[in-house]
């Protein structure tokens, strides 16, 4: 085959191709919205779906296994949270075609809200995980895993993460396999599938069993390598690690464990043996360091110089294992005084107005994952919590019932319309059935779009992008027993402040919806704005900086002493770059000088 | 390339939207038509939301880390002078640099809130001498008729540093990579990259 670059998710999409999977779901989070976008785009034989959430993506899937048919799941670290209750008794039940569950970690928290390692799950869950470091071992882990899944009757995890499946390195394909008829679902076999008292008792002795075959197959299964160079050192590692390590250290004997768990021991008792000095390099936890020195072994180091936490990056791992011996490259610029470069919220975002309002208002507001949460940042500093996904319904229900009729008018949660699909329903219901009196906001931009684009059921498409039924988000507020339903148009600011304002005051459950603002980045529904563009007259600016409050990527401020025509002076002039101005009027409606107006030609 | 086997670090960054990434890629399959392992590695989660876009680009015989450490970068590629200047110490005191000559402010300057750093090309060529290579890819794009093309002009000026990588590899690569209606232009600013280069030189 021809070695080609992909993208380690893109490998991952294909091995599921060509491991004949039948079923996909996902729901989106970086670093693994890839995976399921690539099966949908490029293999038309695997059925695949954005699912509501991770819980449902895996049961979903593990319906498919159940079936017969090998299926695969994909979320990112946080998702295996949400996940964790099907998988937990997965491990159980075991499966019949082959049931893949994929995690893609992020140390250092690139674009999550929190840096939980992964490997965890595999020993807590009872069932193997295997670590790819490359695009290649991508395929290729992700073409045994399915082989594991089945042989030993088990979900099999493979971990990825942000440097693996965001990188793009050198791939030589294997031979597909044909997708097969699922053998099908078989009522006879519900001892293994209704984990009731009785039958849990009898998977549990099968759950054991499986762990220990598999400790012993670790010892030969081919993902585990060991390379004897020198016999004075060498260093156990998994997954990107291993490559960064290998790379500074390439005469140092090496154990790269494939598989994180059940690990292999007669492997680990050879190298201790082979090696005089052996060094553990992980990222974050010391998930093999425990398990080693558990097993009786001493390494030289470990977790006593390499960091618990962030990316294991190629300069940390040699600063930590060489010590005084480190060279720190030259400084020349100190990179903490240049002007950082955050992300900032798109210009036109709907997101800003109805921020800027919240602001004004001086709401506490419990935000959610998704790009609102942009808006914790100065100039706009209106989210004050971030957790999970649908934490901040239930979180201002709380803070409410812990501060009484104090806290009227002074509290609400926002979350963005996937986000509130994926796990802001419940809480709501909980609101309205503990007479609370939050007060929940729905942006509904009319896509996930902080992942890059996905659908979800209340767009009204699929993966695929066929038309499908859409969810209606006032219905369901209605249905949930949620009397005070409000929609609302971000962009008009003054009308926005009053009805949240009104909403908040109210002491009963009240839901906010944002309607005619889709994401800008959105291609097939635009917001039609009166103007295209607006402009600033250099006669009338005082430059009171007002505007700059909403901090759009199309503002900017001059400083150049003078004075507007009718003589007040002024320090400088705000300007408006006509080539990122989309016309969303928003900082006209704040310049109390009429010094902002459209370019009408 | 290096005869010695030795791994070759380039670093590539910008702003999100200049394209950084199309260009790591027409390298990336330059270099693997050329018969070398590559591994490139980016953080790229929130670029569409305007953040800054880097990318860690290796190749040799056999590649293991996609991540350079800081101080061993042979080759800044660099798209803004703002994102020119934050990875300065990334590269080998005989580095090689090339600057795509553009502003893009980030939000605190936009705000007045800090300055956009003055003379990044004084401050380069004081640690790197001639090795800095300041190119106008915005005036060249613009003369091409598009200012999207910026990217690939910088690509063909990075080509001068490899002369014994033959320039059809990066015109098939450009080919793999763009839909068709997007060759013309893009080969003819790979081109205009590499003419650029020379007379800089």
């Amino acid at each position: 085959m021809k070695k080609q670059i992909m993208q380690g998710n893109a490998a991952i999409a294909r091995a599921a191709s060509d491991a004949g999977v039948s079923v996909a779901a996902a729901y989106p989070g970086t670093p693994s919205s890839e995976i399921l976008r690539d099966i949908a785009n490029t293999y038309p034989e695997v059925y695949a779906e954005w699912a509501p959430n991770e819980k449902v993506a895996l049961e979903v899937v593990s319906g498919a296994s159940f079936a017969g048919a090998r299926a695969l799941a994909c979320m990112k670290h946080v998702g295996l949270n949400v996940a964790a209750d099907p998988l937990m008794t997965l491990a159980y039940t075991g499966v019949k075609g082959g049931l893949v569950i994929l995690v893609a970690d992020d140390p250092y928290s690139h674009s999550s809200q929190n840096e939980q390692d992964s490997r965890n799950w595999t020993r807590f869950g009872k069932v193997p995980m295997l670590e790819p470091g490359d695009s290649q071992e991508c395929y290729d882990f992700m073409r045994e895993a399915f082989d594991l899944s089945e042989r030993f009757d088990t979900p099999v995890l493979v971990r990825s993460e942000t440097r693996v499946s965001h990188s793009d390195t050198v791939v030589e394909l294997g031979e597909p396999l044909e997708q097969t008829k699922p053998v099908g679902l078989d009522k006879k076999e519900w001892q293994k599938y209704v984990m009731v008292p009785m039958n849990v008792r009898a998977a549990r002795i099968r759950v054991e069993e499986r762990i220990r075959k598999l400790e012993t197959y670790a010892d030969e299964f081919k993902c585990n390598e060991m390379e004897i160079k020198d016999t004075k050192i060498g260093f156990i590692a998994s997954g990107v690690t291993y490559n960064c390590t290998k790379d500074i250290f390439p005469e140092w004997s090496s154990l790269k464990l494939g598989m994180v768990w059940p690990l292999p021991k007669k492997m680990i008792a050879e190298f201790f043996n082979k090696v005089e000095k052996v060094v553990i390099v992980e990222e974050l936890d010391p998930f093999f360091e425990t398990e080693i020195r558990a097993m009786g072994y001493k390494p030289f180091h470990g977790k006593d110089v390499i960091p618990t936490m962030y990316e294991l990056t190629p300069d940390i791992i040699e600063k930590s294992l060489k010590g005084s011996e480190y060279k720190a490259p030259e400084i020349r610029v100190k990179p903490e005084d240049l002007p950082r470069r955050p992300p900032n919220l798109c210009v036109g975002c709907s997101h800003r107005p109805l921020f800027y309002a919240l602001n004004k208002l001086g709401a506490f507001v419990f935000g959610d994952i998704g790009c609102y949460t942009l808006a914790a940042a100065p100039p706009l500093s209106a989210i004050h919590t971030t957790v999970c996904m649908g934490a901040g319904v239930a979180q201002a229900h709380g803070a409410m019932k812990a501060l009484g009729k104090e806290a009227l008018g002074k509290v609400c949660s926002v979350l963005g319309d996937s986000t509130f699909l994926h796990n802001g329903l419940t809480p709501l219901m909980d609101i309205v059935y503990n007479k609370g009196n939050a007060t929940t906001i729905v942006v509904d931009n009319r896509i996930t779009g902080m992942t890059g684009h996905q659908e979800h059921p209340g767009t009204g498409f699929t993966i695929r992008g066929e038309p499908t039924n859409m969810v209606d988000y006032e219905e369901i507020g209605r249905a949930l027993g949620v009397k005070s339903i409000r929609k609302v148009d971000p962009y008009k600011i003054n009308e926005t402040m009053e009805a949240l304002q009104e909403e908040m005051d109210k002491d009963e459950p009240s839901l906010v919806l944002c309607v005619d603002s889709p994401c800008m980045l959105l291609r097939r529904e635009k917001r039609q704005f009166e103007h295209s563009l607006y402009t600033i007259d250099a006669d009338k600016c005082r430059g009171c900086k007002v505007c700059l409050n909403i901090s759009c990527p199309a503002i900017s401020w001059r400083e150049n002493a003078g004075e507007t025509i009718d003589g007040h002076k002024r320090k400088g002039i705000v300007y408006i770059n006509p080539d990122q101005c989309v016309g969303c009027q928003v900082c006209q409606q704040l310049c109390k000088f009429e010094a902002i107006n459209p370019v009408t030609q | 390339m290096k005869k010695n086997g030795k791994v070759t670090n380039i670093f590539l960054s910008g702003v999100g939207g200049q394209g950084a990434i199309l260009a790591s890629n027409i390298l990336g399959e330059a270099f693997l038509n050329a018969g070398y392992d590559v591994k490139k590695a980016e953080v790229h989660g929130m670029a569409q939301r305007g953040g800054d876009v880097t990318t860690h680009f290796r190749c040799g015989k056999k590649v293991y880390s996609p991540l350079i450490k800081q101080g061993d970068v042979e080759f800044l590629i660099s798209f803004e002078l703002l994102e020119a200047i934050r990875y300065i110490n990334w590269v080998k005191p005989e580095g090689k640099i090339i600057i795509n000559n553009q502003t893009v402010f980030p939000p605190a300057v936009n705000l007045g809130l800090m300055e956009y750093p003055k003379g990044v090309d004084v401050t380069f060529k004081k640690y790197f001498k001639d090795n800095v290579h300041i190119i106008d890819g915005q005036d060249i794009a613009r003369n091409l008729g598009n200012l999207q093309a910026a990217n690939v002009v910088i690509v063909g000026a990075f080509s001068s540093f490899f002369p014994e990588l033959k320039e059809e590899l990066f015109v098939e690569a450009i080919k793999t990579l763009l839909a068709p209606k997007l060759h013309d232009l893009n080969i003819r600013a790979f081109y205009e990259g590499k003419k650029a280069m020379e007379h800089n030189v």
